[in-house]
């Protein structure tokens, strides 16, 4: 939650996920402190040379695309984060991604959207879109318009049936302040393995600093767990595997454990455009764990295709039309 | 003490606790009791010495060290690793404790109202500076007022005086004819009476005053100056502590965790203190607070019935009615006056963890919204001085609670298996 | 500095005439409020351990107490 970050898992994701870090960056400058805006990048951690061969491999596609990387070998990753176990092979340093605090985010870019003439209704439930535009609500009223947008994450199959987006549960570990514990947002590179995964309970370790020095331990990811309690077995393998990373951590002290929903769809890329429904339904959902990072770069794209201005990059990987799964770098 | 199994396992070491042990104990049940703390006793029978403490709590706790059963202290429930399953931290390692039979006595904490200037080192519950001097804080000499509503004020009082503090004040926020009223009532319990009747007497030089309340405290980085008012005018001490006693809250967030009903904010129980979860059982003042007197009965009701005694639990039914009634009339004398609501300025700062004033906390609907964008209640106390105060000023519920239940070690939250 | 056995952390601090346990995240000086374990104001770093209850925590032989100025 909160980490903005370019990723490499296809040629798609890349596009998306740079288009909209960058936009992040150029917003940053606005955005008020209780967003907790930090450029304080990520560092892909490799544990052996085979690892190492998938951090020269991200080297080589991210600079090729203009993407400022550094690799570092074992002894530098250690500089780089002192509490890392001794013994990692090595890393890959992205300085360009960031980390906030998603809810102030949403808050604010929703401030921005009113003082632009947009209006908030809260406290009312969408029944369905309409496909001639518009939508009812679950008091029997219509709400018209020319179009409507489903941006439920989750939820979008309840309004778009038969919506190829799951649910995928995670659970994130809420220290208490220890500033300076960790500096960059880590993740272990096994993380790929585990996005990929299609239907099997993984855990990858990652953790991301926040400015008051409390850290969000991660991750995992879950199929047809659709309860918000914790999961205690699947809670102990993910921090496990984190105090794998970072013996220290066991020893410090968690306020908060959470859970959450991602909306998953199969072949890893949201869906971003018209439904297959109807032209004046679109669709906004299916983002996984890159919700807080694509976010502004998907409202891009959905007010260039609806006002009909060319787009910055192309949509049509996210069309809800794609037939086949986009090909991924990896196997 | 890792993965130990009790036939019954009480959490909570304070009267309700205490006697629940010794009840279970002596029927002959397998009994832990575990306490966060390093004492037995819970809030009310702190003391390190016993001539601290009431003689009443000295006989409870020889009983419980001769009842058999084990306690387990300096540990602290995390929360539940699956049915019959406890996850806690004990003396900082990972524990886990296995029950047949569940007692939760987790008793109240102090209810803090913010006012201007109370985040203030000095000001403190009335509680809990008398617990702290109980340990060892030296206030021999020091100035303290003490403010709020109830018998605490004047037990806090007399706690205090015997330390040899200074007793400024005592402002009692109702009326002296509730007060009264209330004295009066408790004729019908001769202990209580006496009790009362010995505490007016050592209080005899203290001036009280009744219908009075904070409004602010000053000082530079510590508490120097209290601001105290009865509505119509207002008056001002130099002093070096303020204890204010508002009232008490449930901690009812194990219960909550186990998926315990709640009905009006405390643990919903029958006459046998079982609670809506099968053998989950809950007694002392996380069902309503009724002090010692009631927790004890409860405590002995829960013991006996979680170890298949029902019997002897049945003689304690009329005892159980009365201190409940005791209850009820304890807070209706000293129900909050609506002024204290409304203490806090848009710039008193409600959520001391993350710094959240009041001003900020307006702009909110409802606790999720608060929590999510002001951080109000995402803090280490995990909301346990901000949630009350929010719910007394803004009339917002508590969600549901999840583990941990108190801050413990990451390694502490892994339930091996 | 040497106390009775059985008093607690924050009494140390108390008697060694600190009244500022730690500072709050906009640097207002703070210390115990509840004295009993829920309000974590207390907190001090205790023997290189920090967010330590200094209220529920026992004096030990050769404790080393920081407050978080």
């Amino acid at each position: 939650m909160g980490h903005l970050v370019v990723m490499d898992d296809s040629e798609a994701q890349f596009a998306l996920t740079s288009y909209s870090v960058s936009l992040w960056r150029q917003l940053a400058p606005e955005l008020p402190s209780n967003v907790e805006y930090d450029p304080c990048g990520t560092l892909w951690l490799a544990v052996d040379e085979e690892e190492m061969q998938e951090v020269r491999r991200k080297q080589a596609y991210y600079s090729s695309r203009n993407v400022p990387v550094e690799v570092l070998h074992g002894e530098a990753v250690k500089q780089a984060e002192p509490n890392l176990k001794p013994g990692m092979a090595g890393g890959l340093l992205v300085p360009g991604d960031a980390v906030l605090y998603p809810p102030c985010a949403a808050g604010f870019l929703l401030r921005k959207a009113r003082a632009s003439g947009a209006e908030l209704m809260l406290g009312k439930s969408v029944k369905r879109c309409l496909p001639e535009g518009g939508v009812e609500l679950d008091d029997g009223s219509k709400l018209t318009a020319g179009f409507s947008l489903n941006a439920t994450g989750p939820w979008s199959p309840c309004l778009s049936p038969n919506l190829p987006v799951r649910k995928r549960k995670g659970h994130l570990v809420i220290t208490d302040r220890y500033p300076g514990f960790v500096r960059h947002q880590i993740v272990e590179l096994g993380y790929l393995k585990s996005a990929h995964g299609a239907s099997k309970d993984s855990v990858a370790f990652n953790i991301q600093p926040r400015k008051n020095g409390q850290m969000l331990v991660g991750s995992s990811r879950q199929y047809g767990a659709d309860s918000n309690q914790v999961d205690p077995p699947i809670l102990n393998r993910m921090l496990k595997r984190a105090l794998e990373y970072l013996p220290g951590l066991a020893d410090l002290a968690s306020i908060r454990v959470w859970t959450g929903h991602r909306a998953a769809t199969p072949d890893k890329l949201p869906i971003i455009g018209p439904s297959l429904q109807s032209d004046r339904i679109w669709l906004a959902t299916g983002h996984e764990g890159l919700g807080i990072t694509t976010s502004l770069a998907t409202g891009k794209l959905v007010a260039d295709m609806l006002l009909g201005r060319p787009t910055a990059i192309p949509a049509g990987p996210y069309a809800a039309a794609r037939s086949s799964p986009c090909e991924s770098t990896h196997n | 003490m890792n993965d130990s199994k009790f036939d019954v396992v009480i959490v909570g070491a304070g009267p309700a606790g205490i006697a629940a042990a010794c009840s279970a104990a002596e029927c002959g049940r397998s009994v832990v009791l575990i306490d966060e703390t390093p004492w037995p006793g819970g809030q009310i029978w702190r003391g390190r010495q016993t001539s601290s403490r009431p003689k009443v709590a000295t006989q409870w706790i020889d009983r419980l060290h001769n009842s058999g059963a084990t306690v387990l202290d300096q540990t602290t429930v995390i929360g539940s690793a699956g049915p019959g399953l406890l996850l806690a931290e004990s003396k900082g390692r990972p524990c886990r404790v296995r029950w047949d039979k569940l007692i939760v006595a987790t008793g109240a904490r102090e209810l803090f109202l913010p006012f201007p200037g109370w985040t203030l080192p000095g000001v403190t519950g009335a509680g809990g500076l008398l617990n702290l001097v109980k340990n060892g804080w030296p206030v021999a000499g020091k100035r303290v007022v003490i403010a709020g509503s109830g018998p605490l004020l004047l037990a806090a009082a007399d706690g205090l005086l015997k330390h040899g503090a200074i007793i400024v004040e005592v402002a009692e926020q109702t009326s002296w004819s509730c007060v009264a009223r209330f004295g009066v009532g408790l004729c019908r319990r001769p202990g209580k009476f006496f009790q009362a009747v010995n505490l007016k007497f050592t209080m005899r030089n203290v001036p009280c005053t009744y219908e009075s309340w904070p409004v602010r405290a000053d000082g530079s980085e510590k508490l120097q100056h209290v601001t105290l008012t009865n509505g119509q005018r207002t008056w001002h001490h130099d002093c070096d502590f303020l204890a204010c006693a508002f009232g008490l809250v449930p901690n009812i967030e194990l219960a909550l965790c186990l998926g315990c009903e709640i009905k009006n904010g405390f643990v919903d129980v029958d006459a046998r203190q079982q609670t809506g979860v099968k053998d989950i059982y809950c007694a002392g003042e996380v069902t309503g607070i009724a002090g010692a007197d009631g927790a004890l009965v409860e405590g002995q009701i829960a013991g006996y019935c979680a170890a298949g005694a029902d019997h002897r639990a049945e003689a304690l039914a009329g005892k159980r009615r009365s201190w409940h009634r005791f209850g009820s009339d304890l807070a209706k004398a000293f129900a909050l006056r609506p002024e204290l609501r409304v203490l806090a300025e848009d710039q008193t700062i409600v959520c001391r963890c993350e710094d959240v004033a009041l001003g900020c906390l307006k702009t909110f609907s409802n606790w999720r919204e608060a929590k999510l964008h002001s951080r109000c209640g995402m803090g280490p106390c995990q909301g346990r001085v901000c949630g009350p105060a929010v719910k007394e000023i803004f009339g917002w519920e508590l969600e549901s609670v999840r583990p941990p239940i108190s801050p413990a070690r990451v390694a502490s939250l892994i339930a091996e298996d | 500095m040497r106390v009775p056995s059985g008093t607690v952390v924050a009494a140390a601090v108390a008697i060694a005439g600190e009244s500022r346990f730690r500072r709050s995240v906009s640097g207002e000086a703070r210390g115990p409020l509840c004295g009993m374990g829920t309000c974590m104001e207390c907190r001090v770093t205790i023997d290189g351990r920090p967010h330590c209850r200094s209220c529920q925590t026992l004096c030990a032989q050769g404790m080393i107490v920081q407050t978080n100025e």
